[in-house]
This record gives C-alpha cells, sequence and structure tokens, in this order.
C-alpha cells in the first residue's frame, strides 16, 4: 500500500533523528570538550593499566562524575514531579559525618562489618532526611524550594553537631576504598556509580514509578482523577533522592576520611541541578532522562578538568564553566532549534503589531475645484 | 424600571461591530452593544458564547480587531486595563482579584492612596476607605485583613473599590456565583443604588432568576455573534434560553423525532448501583438524592454553573462531600479520592479535557494506561503485551486517528483525545461511568460515534452519568434526565415519546418560587430543605 520512498511527514530521516535527538548537543559539546583537551594536552586522551587498574585522565573524569551523577540521578526525578531538592549538598555532609562518627567510635573501625554498619546507619539517616523532605513537600504542601532549603541550610549544623565541630578524621581501610579503591580496574566510585544507575534504572523504568511520576509532573490534576497517587509517588522521591545524595557523601569523603561538615558537599545541589538541566529535563517537570543526566554529569566534571589544563586563571574559572553551561543550554533549546528549523527569525505567539484601526472614515470627497 | 428615562440621553458606552480573532478562533464577530447611563444591562449567552471576550474588550484586556467603542459620546481606543479606567470604566472580575494579605482599607484604595507628600497618608486611607464601604452599607474594620472575610465581604470590597474612582461604568463578571441568597440580595441593593446615580452597570450571571430581577435590558450572545438586546420585560425566560442555545423550543421539538433513547430497563426489584442520599458540598451543590441503576444512562441537564459538574464530581471522588451519603450496590462506600472511586468502579471524564484530561507529553499509550495503572498500583506494572492488547482494542473501538500509541497525545485533535480519554476510562471496566460534557468541541461524526458508544456501554450493563449542555444529545441517549438549576436537583424527567427539549427547557427556565432555591420541587419525591434559607 504505501510506497516505500516516502516518508511519513515530519519523520526526520537518520541525520536528523540525530541531530535532533535531545542528547544530540550534549554529546557533541563533551566530546568537543574531550578533544580540545586532548589537543591541548597530548597525554590526555590516553588510558594506561598499571598493577590492572585503569589510569589517565579520562579514568579521573570518570571518578569526578561520580559524585555529581548520584545527586543528579535523585535530582532528575525529584524535578521530574515538578520539585527540587537543594539540601542534597547538606545530606552529603550528614551521611559522611555520621559514617565517621561511628567508626569514630568504633574500636574496630578497620573491619569490613563494622563499615558495613556505619553506611547503612548513615543511609538510614539520609533516608529520614528525605522522608522529612518528602513530607513537608506532598502532605504539607510546602513549596519544594522552600521546604528543602531548610535542610540545606540548617543539615550543615546537624552535620556540625554530629562531629561536634570537630572535622573528624578516621583511618580505616575499608572505608577508604570506597573512594580510592579499584574494582575490576575501575575506581570504586565510578562503579558505585553505574550500580546506582542500573538499580536506579531497573526501579524506575521496571516498574510503573517513571512513567507515573511524569504524569504526575505534566499534569497534576489530571493524574490525581486518574487515580494517580500523586502525593506518595511524590514523597517517593525526596526520599530516592536523600538516599542517593547520602551515598554519594560516602564516595565523596572516602578519599580524605574527613568529615569536614561546612565544606563537604558545599554547592553540589546547584551541580546536580546542573547536570539535570544538561541532560535535557526542563525545571518545569515532566518527562526526565536519567541518561542524559550521566552525560550532564561527565560534562560537568571534563569542564572542571579543562580548567586546569587551558590554565585558566582561577578568578575567571567560574565563567568558563557558565559560558560552556550555557553553550550547551542554548543548543538545546526548543525556540532556538524552531526557529533554525524553520529558517526564519523568531516570532513567539500573536502578532505583536498593533490591532488593525478601526475602518477609517470614507476619505474625504474630492471636491472639484474650480479653478 | 428606572431606565426610561435614560432612554434619551447619550449611550454611556456604545460598541459597534467588534471583532476579536484569536488563532485559529474568530471569539466576536461584529458585536454591539449599547449600555446607557442608570441601567443594569445583563450579558446573556453560553459557556464559549464570546460574554467574557466581549468584556475584556471593554476592559483593555483584549484589543480589538476592528470595531468601534465609544464612551460618553467620544471614541475610545483601549489598549490597556490604564485605558479602560481612564474611560471611566471599572470591573470586578468572577473570582476576587484583591490581595488577601493586605488590609481591606489598603485593597479598597490601591493605586488611589492619599498622600501626605511622598508617603502615603495611612488615617486618611482608613477614613476614606470607610467612606466608600459605607457607601455599600459594609460596616467592617478597615485595618482587618482582607482574607479574614468571607468571600462575599471580599466581593463587596472588591465592588468598593470599583466606586473609588466614579465609575460611568461598571462591569459586574458573575458577581454573585461565590454568594449566598442573603448576601446577593445586599450586593443587589448596592448595583441598584448605583444605577439611580447614573452608573451604567453591566451584569453577567449564569442565574437565570438573578438576571431577571436586576436587569432592565438585556443582550444575548451566541457563538460570538450578536443575537439581540432586549427589555427584560419583554423576553419571557423561556424564549431567552432557547436564544442563548440557538434553538427555539418548536424546532427543538422537531429534532428528536426518531431519536429517542431505548426502553427503560425494569428495575422495580432490583438494587440501584448507586444510591446518593443528601450528598453535598458547601457552596458547589446543594444536597441531592440520586439512584442509578446498572444499565441505565441518566443525563443531567441545566445551564452552566448549575450544578451539574460540581454534582459529577461528588459522586466520583473528584471532591469530598461535606454532607450526605453514597451508597453502592447497597452498601456504604466513601469516596475520599479518584482512586478509591476507580477502584471501586467508578470512573468520571473531566470537561476539562486540557487540564484535567490528557497528560499532553505522554503517549497516546501511556494515556490510556495511566487509570489502569493507577489502579494496579506502582509496583505492578502492566506488562507490555498486556498493554499493547489493551491499547490496541480500545483505540480501534472507538477509531481513534492517527492509530499510533506512540504518538504525544498533544498532537491529536480535540475529537480523537476525547477518545483516548474514554479508552482510559473504559479500561478500568467501570460499572458507573459519569461523561461530564464528553462532546465538547469535537466535530459532528466523533460526536455521534460517542452517543452510539453510551448506548453500547449501558446495554453491556454500565451505567452512565451524562452531563451536556445540549439538551438534544441528553434527550437522545438518556432514558431519564435530572434537571438542575441553581445548584438543585428540581426535577427528574423520565425520557418517552413526549419529552422534547423543549420540555426540559421549561423545566431549566422555570421561575423558582420564593426567595430560597431550595423549595420543595415537582418531582414527586421527597426532598427536605436543605439550607440555604437567608
Amino acid at each position: 500500500m504505501s510506497s516505500p520512498t516516502t516518508r511519513p511527514p515530519g519523520r526526520p530521516g537518520t541525520v536528523g533523528r540525530v541531530v535532533h535527538h535531545r542528547l544530540f548537543w550534549p554529546v557533541v559539546a563533551l566530546v568537543l570538550l574531550l578533544l580540545a583537551c586532548g589537543l591541548r594536552s597530548p597525554g590526555f586522551l590516553t588510558v594506561s593499566v598499571q598493577d590492572g587498574h585503569l589510569f589517565g585522565q579520562l579514568v579521573d573524569i570518570l571518578r569526578f562524575s561520580a559524585t555529581p551523577m548520584l545527586l543528579g540521578l535523585g535530582m532528575a526525578l525529584v524535578i521530574a514531579t515538578g520539585g527540587i531538592d537543594l539540601s542534597v549538598g547538606a545530606v552529603m555532609a550528614i551521611s559522611l559525618a555520621v559514617s565517621l562518627t561511628y567508626l569514630d567510635a568504633s574500636p574496630t573501625a578497620g573491619a569490613v562489618p563494622t563499615v558495613a554498619a556505619a553506611i547503612g546507619v548513615a543511609l538510614a539517616v539520609a533516608v529520614v532526611i528525605g522522608t522529612f523532605n518528602g513530607f513537608l513537600v506532598s502532605v504539607l504542601g510546602v513549596q519544594p524550594f522552600i521546604a528543602t532549603m531548610i535542610l540545606m541550610v540548617a543539615g550543615r549544623g546537624i552535620a556540625m553537631l554530629i562531629t561536634q565541630g570537630q572535622i573528624t578524621t578516621v583511618t580505616s581501610e575499608p572505608f577508604k576504598f570506597l573512594g580510592s579503591g579499584f574494582v575490576l580496574g575501575l575506581p570504586t566510585p565510578v562503579v558505585v556509580a553505574a550500580v546506582v544507575l542500573v538499580l536506579l534504572v531497573l526501579l524506575v523504568r521496571g516498574s510503573a514509578l517513571g512513567m507515573l511520576l511524569e504524569s504526575v509532573g505534566i499534569n497534576r490534576e489530571a493524574s490525581r482523577l486518574a487515580g494517580v497517587p500523586s502525593r506518595r509517588i511524590t514523597w517517593l522521591v525526596y526520599v530516592v533522592a536523600a538516599l542517593l545524595a547520602g551515598v554519594a557523601g560516602i564516595v565523596y569523603g572516602a578519599p580524605t576520611m574527613a568529615a569536614d561538615a561546612n565544606n563537604i558537599g558545599l554547592m553540589k545541589e546547584m551541580d546536580a541541578i546542573l547536570c539535570v538541566v544538561l541532560g535535557g529535563t526542563t525545571l518545569a517537570g515532566g518527562k526526565f532522562y536519567l541518561g542524559g543526566t550521566v552525560v550532564g554529569a561527565l560534562i560537568l566534571s571534563t569542564i572542571e578538568r579543562a580548567v586546569v589544563i587551558f590554565h585558566v586563571p582561577s578568578q575567571i574559572t567560574p565563567l568558563f564553566k557558565a559560558l560552556v553551561i550555557i553553550a550547551v543550554c542554548v543548543a538545546q533549546s526548543p525556540r532556538l532549534r524552531e526557529m533554525i528549523r524553520s529558517g526564519v527569525p523568531g516570532r513567539s505567539g500573536r502578532a505583536a503589531g498593533p490591532p488593525t484601526p478601526a475602518p477609517t472614515p470614507a476619505p474625504a470627497p474630492t471636491v472639484e475645484k474650480v479653478l | 424600571m428606572s431606565s426610561t428615562k435614560a432612554a434619551t440621553t447619550t449611550p454611556a458606552v456604545e460598541m459597534s461591530g467588534i471583532t476579536i480573532t484569536f488563532p485559529g478562533v474568530r471569539a466576536l464577530d461584529g458585536v454591539d452593544l449599547t449600555l446607557r447611563p442608570g441601567e443594569v444591562h445583563a450579558l446573556m449567552g453560553e459557556n464559549g458564547a464570546g460574554k467574557s471576550t466581549l468584556i475584556k474588550a471593554l476592559t483593555g484586556v483584549h484589543t480589538v480587531d476592528s470595531g468601534r467603542i465609544v464612551v460618553g459620546g467620544e471614541e475610545v481606543r483601549i489598549g490597556g486595563p490604564s485605558d479602560a479606567q481612564a474611560a471611566g470604566i471599572r470591573t470586578v472580575y468572577q473570582e476576587v482579584n484583591l490581595c488577601g494579605n493586605l488590609s481591606v482599607a489598603e485593597n479598597v484604595m490601591l493605586g488611589h492612596e492619599p498622600r501626605k507628600g511622598p508617603f502615603i497618608d495611612r488615617r486618611a486611607m482608613r477614613r476614606e476607605a470607610a467612606r466608600y464601604l459605607a457607601r455599600l452599607g459594609v460596616d467592617i474594620d478597615p485595618v482587618s485583613s482582607l482574607s479574614a472575610h468571607s468571600i462575599a465581604v471580599q466581593q463587596l470590597c472588591a465592588i468598593a473599590r470599583a466606586t473609588v474612582v466614579d465609575p460611568k461604568v461598571l462591569v459586574l463578571d458573575e458577581p454573585t456565583s461565590s454568594l449566598q441568597r442573603a448576601e446577593v440580595e445586599q450586593l443587589f441593593d448596592v448595583v441598584r443604588g448605583l444605577r439611580d446615580s447614573g452608573v451604567a452597570v453591566l451584569f453577567v450571571s449564569h442565574f437565570l432568576d438573578q438576571v431577571y430581577e436586576i436587569s432592565d435590558r438585556m443582550t444575548v450572545l451566541r457563538n460570538g455573534r450578536l443575537v439581540g438586546t432586549y427589555l427584560t420585560a419583554d423576553l419571557p425566560r423561556l424564549e431567552l434560553v432557547s436564544q442563548m442555545i440557538g434553538r427555539s423550543g418548536d424546532e427543538l421539538a422537531g429534532l428528536e423525532e426518531g431519536a429517542r433513547a431505548r426502553a427503560r430497563v425494569a428495575h422495580d426489584d432490583d438494587v440501584p448501583l448507586v444510591t446518593a442520599v443528601g450528598l453535598g458540598k458547601d457552596g458547589r451543590i446543594e444536597p441531592f438524592d440520586l439512584e442509578m441503576f446498572p444499565g441505565e444512562v441518566v443525563g443531567l441537564a441545566g445551564l452552566l454553573g448549575s450544578g451539574r459538574t460540581e454534582l459529577a464530581r461528588l459522586l466520583t471522588g473528584a471532591d469530598t462531600p461535606d454532607t450526605g451519603s453514597l451508597s453502592l450496590d447497597g452498601s456504604p462506600v466513601r469516596l475520599t479520592d479518584p482512586l478509591t472511586a476507580l477502584r471501586a468502579g467508578i470512573a468520571f471524564a473531566s470537561e476539562d479535557r486540557k487540564k484535567e484530561g490528557i497528560i499532553g507529553d505522554l503517549t497516546v499509550r501511556e494515556n490510556i494506561a495511566l487509570a489502569v495503572q493507577a489502579v494496579r498500583g506502582v509496583w505492578r506494572p502492566v506488562p507490555r503485551r498486556e498493554l499493547d492488547e489493551l491499547v490496541e482494542r480500545y483505540m480501534a473501538a472507538l477509531g481513534v486517528h492517527p492509530a499510533d500509541p506512540d504518538m504525544l497525545v498533544r498532537n491529536l485533535s480535540g475529537g480523537n483525545q476525547q477518545k483516548v480519554l474514554l479508552a482510559r476510562w473504559l479500561a478500568t471496566s467501570p460499572r458507573l461511568l459519569v461523561l461530564d460534557e464528553p462532546t465538547r468541541g469535537i466535530d459532528v461524526g466523533a460526536k455521534a460515534e460517542i452517543q452510539k458508544l453510551v448506548a453500547d456501554l449501558a446495554a453491556d450493563g454500565m451505567a452512565v452519568l451524562f452531563v451536556s449542555s445540549e439538551l438534544e444529545e441528553v434527550l437522545r441517549v438518556s432514558q431519564r434526565v435530572e434537571v438542575l438549576r441553581d445548584r438543585v436537583i428540581v426535577e427528574q424527567i423520565v425520557n418517552g415519546p413526549d419529552v422534547t427539549p423543549a420540555t426540559v427547557l421549561a423545566s431549566i427556565a422555570r421561575e423558582t418560587p420564593g426567595p430560597s432555591p431550595a423549595t420543595p420541587v415537582p418531582t414527586g419525591r421527597a426532598r427536605q430543605n436543605h439550607g440555604g434559607t437567608p
């Protein structure tokens, strides 16, 4: 029936599909950044094997991506429901403070069961925090920005209370392994992040959670009328986000094993939001992309590396970061794409010109002038 | 009454040939409206007739594409709300749009605060505000926070605010929809006072009783066109309603032949599927009784704002009732939210397809699956094959076009979106399906298909509550029609060969005896007098 040569209208070909894929520009940005670094610093792209472990700049980038990725994955779920979680940085600090304080008090800090218990307690505390955030947002209806800002501010105070104002330092080989060890040749944080990613994808896309939380984020009232338990779902994502932040805190702090309550995870919530946005998820909620968030985290840590490689003066480092991020976001802008596609400079919405003036009075009859 | 002397003076407002086009829609097409000083003029029409657009043209919210607006004998161009205010046109909107966190005085005087040097003279402001409020017979502390007062008082504050700059024209858009009967009286006293002082009042309301009580003349719009302007005293209610709907009673009767609902199911001994006793919600719908049997289609008729949607929402868990009880198969149930209703086999298709129906950025498949999935729970996803079968079956049964389950639902036409939503509800295999305006804004073909579907579903034993503004449609599909007026079920009409739209129209338009809307009604079924008396 249908002729094979014609394509249904509005369906671009393979090239078009790739170019219009939402991850196209983020991936292009990532590749360009990596290539630029490679040109500048010849050894950048080489990965070497020592003692069965992978080493190199690229491996470091992966390692540094683990923290923003863990935070970003949780943040993506929260943002999908139309919310935001500003407390994740503080949760990192609390989680690390709890686990290190536990180890500090234990006589067997070097034993694996003790370390497991320390992590368990820390993650349990993170879940409690997430439950609190979710309660404020979903049950009491506090705006997510404010609800989570409470713990963003107070969370560091709680972490200070736990460490009693000290920078708790501990020696525990198994714990340190979580931050600086290697599993199957890869740095442990990378493996942890990968496992979390796989579990999360299974949880979200294997169940109906992903679809239902997108539905809540796109149209809350319509979802409620369709029977979607939007309150429980909203609550759940804050718990997941806090749990992942707890994991991030442990992975992030394990190499140094110093619970510096004031500085661990500082401004990391912003990094997390950036990863999510770079990955193509809009802050308005709805559709979310875990894969995009991973790419976002990779871009973010590549930028941080690039800053070093290009010897960007430290005063203008934030500016450099901002420029790259703006470029990616602009390239993703749907309006810009629309403009490019139609080849017309954008004119949004209705014609802005003045309305047709009221019917003008008929032109004055020309009086025949008598000369 | 008092408008007779005004007939000879210059009109306060003369709008002629007003045309406003929105992308794809001509909202107003050459409409004329003349307001005389010292009259209350009602603007009538069904939902979507263009009343709001016309008001917004007058108050500067929309700019007109063509047409003239003459205020007080001078042609004006109203480019924004400030132009309207400068021309002496003030508006009180349906929803109170004041600042609840400011004081009463601040709200009343907002933008016109008396000053002392660069500062606001707070004492003078309170004094002035109290004066304007007193003119309306409102005696409240001007310092108190506005939100501390009832909606009715807030509405009066909004009117006081509109009178701060002596208005020539006062536009009241559904000012009574949130008021109790006694408060309406208070408002009407104020409106009469303003009218007698020479203000032209434009009054918009869905309550026919109120329109007849307060207005001197009325202008009727339909589908963006002017139907006519009449003296209220010269236009009987029945005539008004048929002007608004666009069919004469006789014409409607003619259309009815052959489109009769099928014979009622005998159900004398059956237990009703749904029994509502005294179900009601304050300010939304007065307590009502309703029984529905399996296989029965019950229509809800009444003008917009008569409580049709509110009734439907109470039956389906979308809203929770304040009073009364609901039983399913004779055993009481409490529907706390739509999910419990769906689990009990009650599905509700809202009239607002866009805001309360489709999830625009999800695919057709996901939209259809949503309610089924919600009933199953988050952790038990519908298996892919089962889902595909379900989606395919309902897309084929309802003729969703294009038949692509992976399309985003927002890219479908309105009629097809409606079919997708019907598929969503049918997929839950409901026992009671509540359809609120299921055919609004969709083309004739899809409309007929949906009507036929309703008949088929009922034949299979489903109970359907069918809410529609179109009387022909209600009568075509229903075996019984409950007529609503002013948030009360006023009559129950059993459909039969002698029932015509004119019959229902007469019931809708019939004057409510006495001042209270909750008076005994000629339904033959017992109804208590549920409050609402002044």
